[in-house]
């Protein structure tokens, strides 16, 4: 264990390494009531019209949904490994890990792109050419739209703190032991939501 | 080891470097500061100025209502100026305004404390609230929002033609401010209190920032996602809200409520503590049931949470569902009335003192009874179908966030004045303001409890002319009430620049922020304290605080 | 000072009111006398002793007053939800108006046909029962006279009821804030005495009834090609669908009052009746807001068997 770099106004490491996972559960907290009002707006949707809802998740590209989510579970691993790296020292080891991260994260974004392309072919944007007539389905794309677009946000979020574990200088990451920490508790929020957002967009009518 | 044997002994020096010198004087060297002394004051001059636009605001809508026919305004243009007052005085005013101001001034010190837990969060939440704060704005100088405050719809996303989504985004982007600020003060509450500061021992004051800090981090997100909803639906047509795909609009109600309501007691909770420091200084005594104030403060937060349905009995919920919001809105009226009888029950026994702060709390214990009793009337079902969405409405929220809060900001600010600024105000106009904000609050909105009982809707631009008396009546309030928001402008401002020098603790009063100089230096104290008794231990035979001292005898952390 | 009184309900309303005003003021004039006279006996320099408070005192006052708040507050709570509750019935004899909200204006309907804007003529000790839809953005139905107000939401039918009690005429505000005109977004409800409203009634323009209307808009928007009794395509039958329990395809039952009949039209695929397939286009766009009225209120007058069942508000 390699000394820590402190910050104002902590008088120890341990100190400092509570504070930061406070701040950061806290933080996990407030995303959660976040994606809580997306997913009671779900709730509400398919409650109300529970036919043209699941007739419309039948729609959703099950192929994409599922490599995406081999890959952001690898991600979360890679990311976990690279956290602790960082606590015992291994640099190189570290580095690695991270930049494996942040490709599995880039290759997230690319197959959703993929995947957005198909649908907006298929016309499955609600709007004058959306396709679907059943009632309830174009609630259930603009639940799509509205949750992995916000999802892409925090994903895009999460690529920007990776990066900044990249750029700290390799002698100093030894000492970063606890921004590592945040930035691998965030990473894991983002795939957990991802998680039921794979379940709900999905898994829903197969 | 430091010891408290003597006022300003937990300064470095009684030599006069404070916060506002030390750390440099250029404007760079405040704008990039991560002092949490200076960001309160960065915070103080963002939030002066909104509360003079808001005011500005309410002053228009005020005499556009003095006539019933819409004659000074367009109604396009009344529909803007109330939405605009309401956006800017709850998100970039009220909300923020004793949190970030003192809250970020005085808690470190108060809980013995060199910093907040995370002094560049602190200053990215300020520039998170100035940006909010200037797309706001910028949608006010394109051309306005005419939603009212609570975006409600389908009106905001499909029927509005204004500037919603810049507003939208404004008022998104502050509540990461907040949301910020709550962590700050979350963690630092938890993990910089000095030694032996216990739950228990800790001033009201930090106490209600810890309790609205966790009412922040838990309601503001919901906030954030029906605004971003909103956004969805009005920028790109998903439709979430929208009746005609089968989308539910009391959804979205229901949502804004969620946070909403919580939000009012984010403005008040500050204003709980802020009173209570003043009235046990003045009266020297210790605040009476000091356990039960804690008790109630948390127990305001956490129902809080559970009666935002109180708002949409009308609305067509079921009224089931009204039933239960109906009861649980008595059950969390309880805590605050146990709250003013402990004000009350402090002065018994007292010394009392009519200074200014004092003033402006004893205002607040009286403007707060009022507004905290007509919320019996809207929490029954029957009453609120009548008043929901009636001046009365107007005046019982006024009431609690304007004369309540306002009049616990200026108590506050005079209070902390001699400590933050290191200068003493003329306490002659002091009273002067403080009394005339009083009356001139009451004159306001007294008679808009009878409007709304009487009928007379809200955001009317034109109405029927026997409610004109009223009318009338209220806006020659909103004069004096003007005047008393105004003239602390004047003598304020004058004593920051010619005011006679204040001692360390000008009020004789405990707690730990008095114990260092006036006004702090950088670090706070010079050495950390010790703390070894309860809060407020005034004592009313003599003015002295009480004898019994901090000592610096070993002791057990926490 | 008082509004007035001009329904059945605001006498209670009232009650309610004048209860709380005096329990208010009891409260502000004990917190307000104490605070007073403290502040005299006890303001700083006066020579009136001041020993220290016991604790086991503070403590027993606090549980005291909390325990008295709390009860009066349970009581405040059961008295008013009483009177909420004796509102949830609608009278069956109600006389029935359909109520539609648009910027900024009130369009309003008898069941004979007659149509008003911003004036509603009703006759006095008769219950009113107001079936309103918006055709826009949310409104909401006020009038201060009778203690009522509902918010008229677009996308469904929302019910409101009262009995006026007292002839005259009276406000009718918009309290739900609707863009620009929000504030002219009113007019007047007119109570009259049972004899003139019938004269009144009388000398309107006679036209068909809502229901007669609606059986020529059942003609002409095709509905009859399949709910006809004769039709190829199997759809239900919908004499005397108005009340009936209908089950649903998946499982369980609907009672179809006006709401579910409206959806049935706009989103026909919201709930299918059991052994039907989803065939039926939806009339979104098609059917206005006053079609709607006219072909519900056909399909009400078709009723066969059972009476009109009870409707929550």
């Amino acid at each position: 264990m390699t000394e820590v770099t402190l910050q104002e106004p902590w008088a120890t490491a341990e100190r400092q390494r509570v504070a930061v996972q406070f701040g950061m559960w806290l933080f996990l907290a407030t995303e959660t009531l976040f994606f809580g009002g997306l997913f009671l707006t779900y709730a509400v949707a398919r409650f109300s019209h529970p036919a043209g809802f699941v007739a419309a998740a039948r729609e959703a590209e099950a192929m994409f949904g599922t490599i995406n989510t081999v890959v952001l579970l690898t991600s979360s691993l890679t990311m976990a490994i690279a956290e602790r790296a960082v606590r015992e020292a291994l640099v190189p080891l570290a580095r690695a890990m991270f930049a494996a991260t942040l490709m599995l994260g880039v290759a997230f974004l690319v197959v959703k792109g993929f995947e957005y392309r198909s649908d907006i072919v298929k016309h499955l944007v609600p709007g004058p050419e959306f396709t679907l007539s059943q009632t309830g389905a174009s609630q259930f794309w603009a639940f799509y739209w509205t949750a992995t677009g916000v999802h892409a946000c925090h994903m895009l979020i999460g690529l920007g703190v990776v990066t900044r574990m990249l750029l700290i200088p390799a002698a100093d990451l030894p000492g970063r032991s606890t921004t590592a920490e945040g930035s691998a508790l965030y990473w894991h929020l983002v795939d957990l939501i991802w998680v039921i957002l794979y379940a709900l967009i999905y898994l829903v009518g197969r | 080891m430091s010891t408290l044997e003597d006022t300003g002994a937990l300064a470095r020096e009684p030599g006069r470097t404070s916060f506002l010198t030390e750390g440099g004087t250029t404007v760079r060297s405040w704008l990039l500061s991560t002092d949490h002394k200076r960001i309160a004051f960065l915070y103080a001059a963002g939030i002066t100025f909104f509360f003079f636009l808001g005011g500005a605001a309410a002053t228009l809508i005020r005499a556009e209502l003095v006539t019933p026919a819409g004659d000074l305004l367009t109604a396009d243009e009344y529909n803007r100026l109330f939405t605009l007052h309401g956006v800017i005085m709850v998100w970039f005013f009220l909300v923020p305004s004793i949190p970030t101001t003192l809250g970020n001034f005085l808690l470190p010190l108060m809980i013995g404390a060199r910093e907040v837990a995370f002094p560049r969060l602190n200053l990215f939440s300020w520039y998170l609230y100035m940006g909010g704060g200037l797309l706001t704005l910028l949608s006010l100088l394109l051309g306005g929002v005419d939603t009212g405050w609570t975006f409600y719809t389908p009106f905001s996303t499909l029927y509005s033609n204004s500037y919603v989504l810049l507003a939208a985004a404004g008022v998104f982007v502050v509540g990461f401010s907040s949301i910020a600020t709550g962590i700050n003060f979350l963690a630092t509450i938890h993990l910089l209190r000095a030694k032996g500061m216990t739950w228990m021992r800790m001033p009201l004051f930090a106490w209600a920032m810890y309790t609205v800090s966790l009412v922040m981090v838990l309601a503001t997100p919901v906030l954030a996602i029906s605004l971003l909803l909103i956004f969805a639906e009005r920028a790109f047509g998903l439709p979430i809200f929208d009746p005609r795909s089968g989308g539910d609009p009391l959804l979205f109600q229901h949502l804004f409520w969620f946070y909403s309501h919580p939000a009012v007691y984010i403005m008040v909770l500050p204003a709980f503590g802020v009173v209570s420091e003043i009235i046990a200084c003045e009266a020297r005594r210790r605040v009476f049931g000091y356990e039960f104030m804690v008790y109630a403060m948390v127990a305001i937060a956490v129902i809080g949470f559970m009666v935002w349905g109180h708002h949409m009995f009308v609305s067509g919920q079921s009224p089931f569902a009204s039933l239960v919001f109906s009861f649980l809105s008595f059950v969390v009226a309880v805590p605050s009335a146990i709250k003013v009888f402990n004000w009350t029950g402090t002065l018994y026994r007292g010394q009392i003192r009519f200074s200014a702060p004092m003033l402006y709390a004893l205002g607040f214990v009286g403007l707060f009874t009022l507004g905290g009793l007509t919320g019996l009337f809207l929490a029954s079902i029957p009453i609120d179908v009548q008043v929901t969405d009636t001046y009365f409405v107007v005046a019982h929220f006024h009431y609690i966030m304007v004369g309540g809060s306002v009049s616990a900001f200026f108590g506050g600010l005079h209070f902390w004045w001699p400590k933050i600024t290191g200068r003493m105000y003329s306490e002659t106009l002091a009273k002067f303001a403080a009394v005339s904000m009083f009356f001139g609050f009451n004159f306001t909105f007294f008679p808009q409890f009878i409007l709304g009982y009487m009928g007379m809707p809200r955001r009317y631009h034109e109405y029927p002319p026997e409610f004109q008396a009223w009318h009338v009546m209220s806006s020659t309030g909103a004069v004096v009430l003007a005047f008393a928001y105004l003239w602390p402008l004047f003598y304020l401002g004058w004593s920051l620049v010619k005011g006679e020098r204040a001692d360390d603790n000008p009020h004789d009063a405990t707690g730990l922020e008095w114990q260092t100089s006036s006004p702090p230096p950088k670090d706070n104290f010079a050495e950390p304290p010790i703390v070894t008794g309860t809060p407020y231990r005034y004592h009313a035979e003599g003015f002295a605080p009480h004898e019994v001292r901090p000592i610096h005898a070993p002791q057990d952390p926490q | 000072m008082r509004p007035v009184e001009a329904s059945t309900y605001a006498p209670r309303v009232d009650s309610i009111f004048w209860m709380l005003t005096a329990a208010s003021g009891a409260v502000i004039l004990l917190v307000g006398t104490l605070v007073l006279f403290f502040s005299i006996k006890y303001r700083r320099g006066t020579a009136t002793p001041r020993g220290p408070v016991p604790d086991r005192l503070s403590r027993e006052v606090e549980i005291g007053w909390t325990a008295a708040t709390a009860f009066a507050f349970l009581f405040f709570f059961w008295f008013a939800a009483v009177a909420e509750t004796t509102q949830f019935e609608i009278p069956r004899k109600a006389m029935e108006i359909h109520v539609v909200a648009k910027q900024w204006m009130w369009k309003l309907e008898h069941p004979n046909g007659t149509r008003e804007i911003n004036t509603l003529h009703v006759p006095v000790g008769v219950p009113v029962r107001l079936v309103m839809t918006s055709q826009d953005v949310i409104h909401s139905f006020f009038v201060p006279a009778f203690r009522t107000k509902q918010d008229v939401l677009p996308g469904r039918y929302v019910e409101a009821w009262f009995e006026a009690s007292k002839p005259g005429t009276y406000h009718l505000f918009c309290t739900e804030y609707c863009g620009t005109d929000h504030s002219r977004m009113g007019g007047g409800i007119v109570v009259q005495s049972q004899s003139d409203f019938a004269r009144w009634i009388d000398a309107q323009p006679q036209g068909d009834s809502l229901a007669d209307q609606g059986a020529v808009l059942f003609r002409r928007m095709g509905c009859t090609g399949c709910h006809g009794g004769s039709s190829r395509i199997r759809a239900p039958s919908l004499a005397g669908v108005f009340g009936r329990q209908q089950p649903l395809e998946g499982g369980g039952f609907v009672t179809a009052d006006e709401s579910y009949l409206r959806d049935s039209i706009l989103l026909p695929n919201k709930q299918v009746v059991a052994g039907y397939q989803p065939v039926m286009p939806s009339y979104q766009g098609v059917a206005s807001e006053d079609d709607l009225i006219r072909l519900i209120a056909y399909l009400k007058s078709q009723k066969v068997v059972s009476p009109r069942p009870e409707v929550g508000p």
